[in-house]
């Protein structure tokens, strides 16, 4: 179990990471998800030991870590650039940590020939890795990893830099092979979509904090902030800037009634926060906000369409199921349901998550 | 402006090919029109650096030619081919103001100042870069820079066209929603013939109006995202398009029924196959999962609550398949699968069986 208790990490005038705690449980799987300089690789650094907290404390397993270099801990880093020894074999890259470490000829055969069978590297293990496509390079990187029997493994956007399908598969492999080791396995993106599809647990980082720490599908479903829900959404979350006035929400002349598990608040400003998938073309059963919209873009994918509008000056991305075929400039009517609604208060911070299940 | 033609194009980068598969690029005869938004989609090593190679003059084709509005441009170098290309990561000066990088290619082709004026004013609207047109670049972030990097590309109107390579990957998620979107909105106001390179098929499905699927070095669908979605004419495209992309069964085609395993499947009509290879090819939007005996068993192995919808791992007859369930739809207990037959496509050694044919 590695702990996290107010690590902040300052660079010159700059605050890299910004009072981060969390605790990482044995043989869990953790998203860090972020923008570009949200802190997801200082992040890693620190928790690797590479560089050293500003403040804070760190353990494993109860013991302080803070100070002790990467050497010392036993932990396994995988970059988003593809980095192995180009002079080896891709045999001898994956051996390499256990050659190091002393291990026996047999055992290192043994792992070897099992991490290269996981990876799907059995036919290029004679090759050096000049010779392998980026993804097989990257697989050697990441059996390199997996030998190493850390306690903690750290990839860094490993994905990155591959192919859109090899990505997809690789995605739903390696957290099935990596839980096999028992480690605490870290692992950042950029990608909302990514996070859900790894499962286990998120940490979402703006600005070197993590805004929120919890079990994947319940940070999606309930951000508690707007932060995090623009971080955690992909296409972009709508958002709406209402006020509130007794029992209605209003944006310009268009109105909702306010749900009834929030009609104590507190009038005056508000966002809703209404996912693309969610907006709708016809009228729900319910009650519902009308808002009359320009068509700016639209972008078909064969099975779902991006309708891109603009309604008082706000814009908003519509995704409906199948294909939609409107002309830019027309005007559409879109409805946001009150059943769908994400309410923020002035302050950003959620106070009202639509219901979802969290199965799976 | 100007449309494409790839007149029987092929190219291989040994010296003597000899087989079909010594070539890099096997034949392509296609015709891109004027104005249009094309995107070549495929993984790496398919072929579609190769043939952008050959559009923007860089490479010379082993065979055919290249023609821009039916002249043959084979062996023009790339300056005289009057295309503009935006790459993967930014090309700009740093020491320039953003004003001063978009104004760059004008200057050098010695457009008149005021003509200069317009068109610079005019793409840092476009690019929503009002704020920053007067500071360096060097202080601007990486998806800015892109943004300059495309407007440098688009401020020309004489170009036959502009060539993408791969302009949004280094770009975070929400940023790209944004260019991309941008990007669709510049083709519609300026007509430009673009060329759109990627691996990433919601950049490519998303921007273009034809998709060209490349898959070792072969061209193997070209056309609208419906089709590539509805119709895909190889398996590659099936599974290349769509997340989780087209479950591929193994089977056997009598008339107008299909089997895997001992399960016997419906089609919508009669197909005329030969002992070949065959499958059939179903979208995991098109699999419904139901509970009890009304439908074909299967056994659930995972499922990922992606959110807007879940992802259903299951394995039928020994082969995995996914479903896909839409938000708030549960997983039933005693599973089992029903196929949307009219959705459902065969495949012949790989390639997609039209009915009756």
């Amino acid at each position: 179990m590695l702990e996290l208790k107010n690590i902040s990490k300052k660079v010159g005038n700059s605050l890299h990471i910004n009072d981060v705690s969390i605790t990482l449980e044995k043989g869990s799987v953790n998203v860090l998800l972020g923008p570009t300089l949200s802190g997801k690789t200082s992040l890693m650094r620190l928790m690797a030991g590479l560089d050293r907290p500003t403040s804070g404390t760190m353990t494993m397993n109860g013991t302080n870590v803070v100070g002790l270099p990467v050497q010392k801990r036993n932990v396994a880093m995988v970059y988003q650039q593809f980095i192995n020894y180009p002079a080896m074999s891709v045999y001898e890259n994956i051996a390499s940590p256990m050659r190091v470490a002393g291990v026996d000829k047999a055992t290192i055969d043994r792992r070897v020939l099992e991490a290269a069978e996981l990876m799907k590297l059995t036919p290029y293990l004679e090759r050096t890795p000049l010779n392998l496509s980026g993804g097989q390079q990257q697989r050697t990187a990441l059996a390199r990893a997996l030998v190493k029997d850390a306690e903690l493994v750290l990839l860094d956007e490993p994905l990155a830099n591959l192919d859109y399908k090899l990505r997809e598969d690789l995605r739903i492999e390696l957290p099935r092979i990596f839980a096999k080791t028992g480690a605490i396995f870290v692992y950042a993106t950029t990608e909302p979509q990514e996070a859900l599809l790894l499962g286990g647990k998120t940490a979402t980082l703006s600005e070197g904090r993590v805004t929120q720490f919890d079990k994947t599908i319940d940070a999606y479903n309930r951000p508690i902030d707007l932060i995090t829900a623009q971080t955690f959404s992909d296409p972009p979350m709508n958002m709406v800037a209402v006020r509130k006035e007794g029992g209605k929400f209003s944006f310009k002349a268009n109105r909702i009634e306010v749900p009834g598990n929030v009609a104590g608040l507190a009038d005056g400003e508000y966002k809703l926060g209404i996912r693309p998938h969610h907006m709708l073309l016809e009228k729900p059963d319910g009650a519902a906000m009308k808002l009359d919209c320009q068509v700016s873009t639209t972008e078909i994918t064969g099975s779902e369409s991006f309708i891109h509008l603009q309604s008082e000056g706000t814009h908003m991305v519509a995704l409906m199921h199948g294909v939609h075929r409107v002309a830019v400039g027309d005007t559409l009517s879109v409805y946001l349901d009150q059943n769908r609604l994400f309410i923020f208060d002035q302050h950003e911070k959620l106070v009202s998550a639509p219901v979802f299940d969290s199965q799976g | 402006m100007a449309s494409i033609t790839l007149d029987k194009l092929a190219h291989s980068y040994l010296s003597n090919p000899k087989t079909d598969a010594d070539f890099a690029l096997k034949e392509i005869d296609y015709e891109w029109q004027d104005g249009g938004a094309y995107a070549l989609l495929g993984p790496s090593g398919c072929g579609k650096t190769t043939l952008l190679n050959i559009i923007s003059g860089l490479l010379v084709p082993s065979k055919g030619q290249i023609k821009f509005n039916g002249q043959d441009v084979t062996h023009l170098q790339p300056e005289e081919r009057n295309i503009a290309q935006v790459f993967q990561f930014p090309v700009i000066y740093d020491t320039m103001t953003v004003r001063q990088n978009l104004a760059f290619p004008l200057i050098n082709r010695r457009v008149p100042k005021d003509e200069i004026s317009k068109r610079v004013n005019e793409m840092i609207k476009v690019l929503d870069l009002s704020d920053k047109a007067d500071r360096k670049a060097r202080g601007l972030t990486a998806d800015e820079k892109q943004k300059i990097s495309l407007g440098r590309g688009l401020v020309r109107y004489d170009v036959n066209a502009i060539l993408f390579d791969e302009p949004l990957t280094v770009i975070d998620p929400h940023m790209k929603w944004q260019l991309r979107t941008k990007l669709k909105e510049i083709h519609r106001q300026l007509g430009h013939t673009m060329i759109y390179v990627t691996h990433d098929q919601t950049e490519a499905l998303t921007f273009a109006d034809k998709v060209v699927v490349m898959y070792e070095g072969e061209v193997v669908q070209i056309g609208t995202p419906e089709e590539l979605f509805d119709k895909p004419a190889h398996t590659f495209v099936g599974y290349f398009i769509g997340s989780p992309g087209m479950n591929v069964l193994p089977c056997r085609i009598a008339g107008s029924t299909a089997s895997v395993g001992n399960t016997t499947i419906e089609l919508a009509h009669a197909y005329n196959v030969s002992g070949a290879k065959t499958e059939l090819g179903i979208r995991p939007e098109f699999v419904y999962l139901s509970a009890g005996k009304n439908g074909i068993p299967v056994r659930i192995d995972g499922v990922e609550n992606i959110g807007r919808f879940k992802i259903v791992r299951a394995n039928l007859e020994g082969h995995a398949i996914n479903a896909v369930l839409r938000e708030g739809e549960a997983v039933p207990a005693d599973p089992a699968v029903k196929f949307e037959t009219k959705r459902i496509n065969v495949y012949e050694n790989s390639h997609l069986v039209r009915a009756g044919g």
